[in-house]
C-alpha cells in the first residue's frame, strides 16, 4: 500500500486505471473518448499535485523512493524513483500534451477508438516511468517498453505506409538502445549496482571505459533525438503516425532522448561527455543546419515539420554539450519549447489534413481569407517555433547559443564556430516556416476545393489555446520555468567540472 | 552381487516412477478401445505425480547407481521444467489431435517414454548414461514425428529424424568411446579425475569431446547440425513439435552443461573456440534464414534454432572459473523463459491451423486481432518474450544470459548476440503487424485447452517478469553437482 501511495508512482501509473476501466466497454466509442479524456487530465492534475510538492530551491532528487525488487544471483535490482530539476518539467510537458493529443483526435480516429486509446494511456505510462526511474535496470524497462505502443499507434492507425513505417521505427529503437542494456550490464557487473544515485556517488569509471560506455549509452539516446545522421526513420514515423501520434512524437518521445543524454551520458560519464563535447557538437550543428535545408526542400507540411524537428532537436543537444548551466537550462527548456510548438504544428497539420484529405503544400495557397482564426493560430506558432522574440523558442534557442559561444570561448567546445553555424540555423527557420505559410496562407485561393473549408471548431480551438498560452508564457516571463531547474543544473555544472578536472 | 541398492531407486524415484508409469499404460492403452480421454488423464496424473516427486526432491543432492546417476538441484531444475512442458503438451495434444483425425492411444505412452529419456539425460553422470538417455528420448520421437501417417509430410518429417538422428548417435558413441580411450572411464567423475592426475593421450579426450559436442549439438540444433530441424518441426503434427522444440532442447542443454562443467573443464581452452564458433554460427545463421521464411511453423522452427544460440552463448562462457554460476543459473533461466513463450505460440499456432499442414502462412494470421484478440494479444506477448523486449520474461532471460557471457569476458560474442536479436525483432514483428494491422478473416479454433494454454503461459510470461526474483534465486541455486 505504501509503495501505490508514492507520489511518483500515483502519477505514472494512474493512466493504467483508465486502461482497465477501457478494457470492459466494447464499442462505445464516445465513452471511451471520455474515459481516456478523463484520465490524462487527472493525470495532468496529480502533476500539478507533484509540483505542488516540489522544492525548487532543493537541487536533489525529491520524493524520491527505492524498493528493492530484484534480489537473485548476487544483484539487486532496486525500483528507484526520483524527481528533480531535470525532469520536473519533461514530466509536466508529458502530462501536458497528451490530454491534448486525446482531444485532437476526438473525430480524426473513427475506427477502433477503444484501442487507440488504451495505447495511447500506456505509452503515458511509459514515458513519465522513462522520466522518474532511477534505476537504470527500471528505466530500461520503461525506455523499451514505450516502444510497444507508439509501433502499434503507428501501425494501425497511421497512413498508407503505416507497417513499414511502425516496423522501422521499433527496429532503429531497439538498435541502440540494445547497445545501452549491454552499457547497463557492464555498469552492473563491474559497479555492482543499477541504482543511479549510487552510481553517481560511487563515480570513479576510468575514462577509458567512460568512452565506450558514453559511446552505448549514446548510440540509444542518439537515434531517438534523433541526431544526424541516425534520423532516417524520423520523417517515416512521423508522416505515417496519426495526428495525435505526431504530436506525441516529436512533443515528448524525442525528449527521451535528450533526456537520456542530461540524466545518464552527464553525470554518469562527465570525462566522456567533456572529451566528445566538440564531437557531439559538431553532429548536432550538422543537424540544425542539415535539417532546416530538407525541410525547406519537402512538399509535404508534415515532411516539413518533422524535418524541422531535427533542426531544433539538433539546437538542445547543442545546448547540452555546451555544458555551462545557460547551455544546459537553455536545452531544457528548449525541450518543453519544441514539444508545445512543434506539437501545435502537428495539430495543425491535422486540422488541415481532416479537411482536405492532403498535406501537399500545392494544395493550399490564400487560406489566409478562408480559415482566418486557423491562419492567425499558424502564424503564432510559426513564429514561436522559428524563435521570434516574445515568444517561447526565441528564449530557449538564445539562452542555447549564449550557452554555446561562452564554452566556446573558454569551455568544452572550444570554438565559437559552433554557435555561428547554430545561428545560421535560426535564419534557416525563418525561411522554411515562412515559406510553408506563404505557400499555404498567402496568396490568391488556386484550388477550388479549398474554398468551402471551415474555421477551427471550438474543439479545435480548445485544444490550441493552452498551448498558445505557454508559447507566450515562457516567451515573455521565462523566469518560473528556469527557477524549477536552475539548482539542479548548477549541481550538475559543477559535477561536470569536477569530472573533467580529474 | 548387488546392482543396486533401495537407496538407489528413491534418488531416481522420479523417474523410475514414470518408466513404470508408462510401461503400465503400455498396457492400458492395449485395452483402452474406444475410450480416448482415457489416456491423456492417466499420463496427466502420471505427469503431475513425477512433479510431486520432484518437488519433494528439491534440495537433495546424492547419487546412486555407482556414481552413474545424480540428483542435484541443476537435474531437478530440469526436470522440473521439462514435466511442466509435458503436461503442457498433453493439455495441448487431446482436441488437436481429434481435430486432426490422428488420435492414437499409443501417443501418450510415447511421450512418456520420451520423457523418462529427457529426464535421465538431465541426471546423466556417465557418458554411456547419456548415450542410453539420448537413444531413449529420440527414439519414441521420431516415431511421433511419423505418427500422422500416411500424411507424407509427417512420415518424411519421422525418417528424416531418424535417419540424421542415428548419424549423430554415432558421432557421439565414438566420442564417448574416444573419452574412455584417454580416461579409461566414462563416468563424469573419473574423466575429471584422469584429467586431473594428467593424460597420456590428451588428444583423445579433446577429439571425443568434440564428437559428443557434435552429437549433442544436434540434438539441440545447433547449426551447423540444424538442416533437420525446420523440416521435421514442419512436418510433424503440432502438437509434437511444441513437444519435442522444448523437452529435446532442454535435455540436450542439460547433457551438455554437466558434461562440460562437470568432465571437461580442463580442456576448456580447446572446446570454448569450438563453441563459440559454432554459438555464432547458429545466431546469425538461424536468424538470417527465420526472415525469408512465410510459413509460422518454419519460422518458429528456425527462431528455435536461434534460440539455442543464446543459450550456447551461455555455455561458451563454461570455462571461466568466476563466471560458471551465472553460466548454469542463466541458461536454466533462459530455458524457462524459452518453454512458456514457445508453448505459447504453438498453442496459438495450432488454434489457427486449419488441417494438417493447412492454414500456417502468414498471411493465415491476417486479421486475427480482430477476430480473436485475446489469442492475438497471447502471441504478441509470446513474440516480445521471444525478441527480448520488456516487460516479458524473456527480456529478464535475456539479461542474465548477457550478464553470464560478459562475466566471461566475452564482449564481442555479446555484440552479436545483441545484433541478433535485434534481426529476430523483425520476423516476430512481421508476425505482429500480419496480427494486428492486416486485414483478414482467419479461421480460430477456440478449444479450450489451447485457449487456456496461451492465455496462462502469457499470464506467466509477464508476471513471472515483474516477480523473477524467487524464480531466479530457484535457478541460481540449482547447482551442477562438481566432481
Amino acid at each position: 500500500m505504501e509503495f501505490l501511495l508514492q507520489p511518483l508512482n500515483v502519477l505514472t501509473f494512474f493512466p493504467i486505471l483508465g486502461v482497465v476501466i477501457l478494457l470492459f466497454l466494447k464499442e462505445q466509442q464516445n465513452l471511451s473518448r471520455w474515459v481516456a479524456l478523463g484520465t490524462s487530465l487527472v493525470t495532468f492534475g496529480i502533476s500539478l499535485w507533484v509540483l505542488g510538492l516540489f522544492n525548487a530551491s532543493n537541487p536533489g532528487l525529491q520524493l524520491d523512493f527505492e524498493y528493492n525488487w530484484i534480489q537473485a544471483a548476487g544483484w539487486t535490482i532496486k525500483y528507484a524513483m526520483g524527481i528533480d530539476g531535470l525532469s520536473i518539467l519533461l514530466v509536466l510537458l508529458t502530462t501536458f500534451l497528451t490530454p491534448i493529443a486525446i482531444l485532437s483526435t476526438w473525430h480524426s480516429v473513427e475506427e477502433r477508438v477503444r484501442d487507440f486509446m488504451v495505447f495511447f494511456l500506456l505509452l503515458e505510462v511509459g514515458m513519465l516511468g522513462v522520466f522518474l526511474a532511477q534505476d537504470l535496470f527500471l528505466f530500461y524497462i520503461f525506455w523499451e517498453f514505450t516502444l510497444v505502443p507508439m509501433y502499434f499507434l503507428i501501425g494501425i492507425w497511421g497512413g498508407a505506409q503505416r507497417m513499414y513505417a511502425a516496423i522501422k521505427f521499433f527496429l532503429y529503437t531497439m538498435a541502440g538502445s540494445i547497445l545501452m542494456l549491454l552499457a547497463i550490464l557492464w555498469l552492473g557487473i563491474n559497479q555492482g549496482s543499477f541504482h543511479l544515485p549510487t552510481l553517481l556517488e560511487l563515480g570513479n569509471i576510468p575514462a577509458q571505459e567512460q568512452f565506450w560506455l558514453f559511446l552505448a549509452f549514446a548510440a540509444a539516446f542518439a537515434i531517438k533525438v534523433p541526431m544526424w545522421p541516425l534520423h532516417s526513420w524520423l520523417p517515416d514515423a512521423h508522416v505515417q503516425a496519426p495526428t495525435a501520434g505526431s504530436v506525441i512524437l516529436a512533443g515528448v518521445l524525442l525528449k527521451l532522448g535528450t533526456y537520456g543524454f542530461l540524466r545518464f551520458n552527464l553525470q554518469l560519464f562527465p570525462q566522456a561527455a567533456v572529451q566528445l563535447a566538440p564531437a557531439m557538437a559538431t553532429l548536432a550543428v550538422i543537424g540544425i543546419v542539415y535539417g532546416a535545408i530538407v525541410s525547406y526542400s519537402q512538399k509535404d507540411v508534415k515532411k516539413l515539420v518533422a524535418y524541422s524537428s531535427i533542426s531544433h532537436l539538433g539546437f538542445v543537444m547543442l545546448g547540452l554539450f555546451a555544458l555551462n548551466a545557460q547551455g544546459i537550462e537553455g536545452a531544457i527548456l528548449q525541450m518543453v519549447n519544441h514539444g508545445i510548438s512543434t506539437g501545435a504544428l502537428f495539430l495543425i497539420v491535422g486540422f488541415i489534413y481532416e479537411r482536405r484529405h492532403t498535406r501537399e503544400l500545392s494544395e493550399f495557397g490564400g487560406l489566409w481569407s478562408i480559415m482566418p482564426v486557423y491562419a492567425v493560430l499558424t502564424l503564432i506558432v510559426s513564429l514561436s517555433s522559428m524563435g521570434l522574440p516574445g515568444l517561447n523558442g526565441f528564449v530557449g534557442e538564445f539562452t542555447i547559443l549564449l550557452g554555446a559561444w561562452g564554452a566556446g570561448q573558454n569551455g568544452a567546445l572550444g570554438s565559437i564556430w559552433f554557435t555561428v553555424f547554430a545561428a545560421l540555423g535560426v535564419i534557416l527557420a525563418a525561411v522554411y516556416m515562412l515559406y510553408m505559410f506563404q505557400k499555404m496562407f498567402l496568396g490568391p485561393v488556386t484550388v477550388k476545393a479549398n474554398e468551402a473549408l471551415k474555421d477551427l471548431t471550438w474543439r479545435e480551438l480548445a485544444v490550441m489555446i493552452p498551448l498558445l498560452i505557454l508559447i507566450f508564457w515562457i516567451g515573455l516571463y521565462p523566469k518560473p520555468f528556469f527557477a524549477l531547474m536552475h539548482p539542479a543544473v548548477e549541481q550538475l555544472v559543477a559535477m561536470l567540472q569536477a569530472g573533467a578536472i580529474q | 552381487m548387488d546392482f543396486f541398492s533401495s537407496a538407489d531407486l528413491i534418488t531416481a524415484l522420479p523417474l523410475v516412477f514414470l518408466t513404470g508409469w508408462a510401461c503400465i499404460l503400455l498396457l492400458v492403452a492395449a485395452f483402452a478401445g474406444e475410450r480416448q480421454g482415457l489416456l491423456p488423464a492417466l499420463s496427466l496424473a502420471g505427469l503431475l505425480a513425477t512433479a510431486y516427486l520432484l518437488v519433494s526432491q528439491m534440495g537433495v543432492e546424492a547419487e546412486g547407481f555407482g556414481g552413474m546417476f545424480v540428483t542435484d538441484g541443476f537435474s531437478t531444475f530440469i526436470n522440473i521444467v521439462l514435466v511442466l512442458g509435458g503436461v503442457l503438451s498433453i493439455a495441448l495434444s487431446y482436441d488437436y489431435l481429434k481435430r486432426m483425425n490422428i488420435a492414437k492411444p499409443e501417443y501418450y505412452v510415447l511421450m512418456l517414454f520420451s520423457m523418462s529419456g529427457m529426464m535421465l539425460m538431465a541426471s546423466a553422470a556417465d557418458l554411456i548414461v547419456v548415450f542410453l538417455a539420448l537413444e531413449l528420448l529420440s527414439i519414441p520421437l521420431y516415431v511421433l514425428a511419423a505418427i500422422a501417417r500416411p500424411d507424407a509430410r509427417s512420415e518424411e518429417a519421422g525418417l528424416k529424424y531418424f535417419l540424421l538422428g542415428a548419424f549423430a548417435s554415432g558421432f557421439l558413441v565414438y566420442g564417448i568411446a574416444l573419452v574412455y580411450g584417454a580416461a579409461g572411464t566414462t563416468l563424469l567423475s573419473g574423466v575429471v579425475a584422469a584429467a586431473t592426475a594428467g593424460l597420456e593421450y590428451p588428444l583423445y579426450m579433446v577429439l571425443g569431446a568434440g564428437l559428443i559436442l557434435v552429437g549433442l549439438g544436434f540434438k539441440v540444433a545447433a547449426v551447423p547440425f540444424h538442416m533437420w530441424t525446420p523440416d521435421v518441426y514442419d512436418g510433424s503434427p503440432t502438437s509434437v513439435t511444441a513437444f519435442m522444440a522444448v523437452g529435446a532442447k532442454a535435455a540436450g542443454f542439460a547433457a551438455l552443461l554437466r558434461i562440460l562443467v562437470a568432465a571437461f573443464p580442463s580442456i576448456s581452452e580447446q572446446i570454448t573456440p569450438v563453441l563459440y564458433t559454432m554459438c555464432v554460427a547458429t545466431l546469425i545463421i538461424g536468424n538470417l534464414l527465420a526472415i525469408s521464411q512465410s510459413n509460422v511453423k518454419r519460422m518458429l522452427a528456425y527462431s528455435s534454432i536461434s534460440h539455442a544460440g543464446f543459450i550456447l552463448m551461455a555455455v561458451v562462457a563454461y570455462g571461466n572459473d568466476a563466471a560458471r554460476f551465472d553460466v548454469v543459473s542463466s541458461a536454466l533461466f533462459y530455458l524457462l523463459s524459452f518453454t512458456f513463450a514457445s508453448f505459447g505460440s504453438w498453442a496459438v499456432v495450432m488454434a489457427v491451423e486449419k488441417g494438417l499442414g493447412r492454414g500456417l502462412e502468414f498471411k493465415d494470421y491476417a486479421g486475427l486481432f480482430r477476430r480473436s484478440p485475446g489469442l492475438a494479444i497471447a502471441m504478441l506477448v509470446f513474440m516480445l518474450s521471444f525478441a527480448g523486449v520488456p516487460p516479458t520474461l524473456g527480456f529478464a532471460g535475456k539479461f542474465y544470459l548477457f550478464r553470464a557471457v560478459l562475466e566471461g569476458g566475452f564482449l564481442w560474442l555479446a555484440i552479436i548476440g545483441v545484433v541478433a536479436s535485434l534481426i529476430s525483432a523483425y520476423y516476430y514483428l512481421r508476425l505482429v503487424v500480419v496480427m494486428f494491422m492486416q486485414e483478414g478473416e482467419p479461421e480460430v479454433h477456440r478449444e479450450s485447452a489451447l485457449m487456456v494454454t496461451a492465455g496462462l503461459t502469457a499470464v506467466a510470461t509477464v508476471l513471472l517478469f515483474i516477480f523473477s526474483a524467487p524464480l531466479l534465486n530457484w535457478a541460481s541455486q540449482a547447482l551442477l553437482r562438481i566432481f
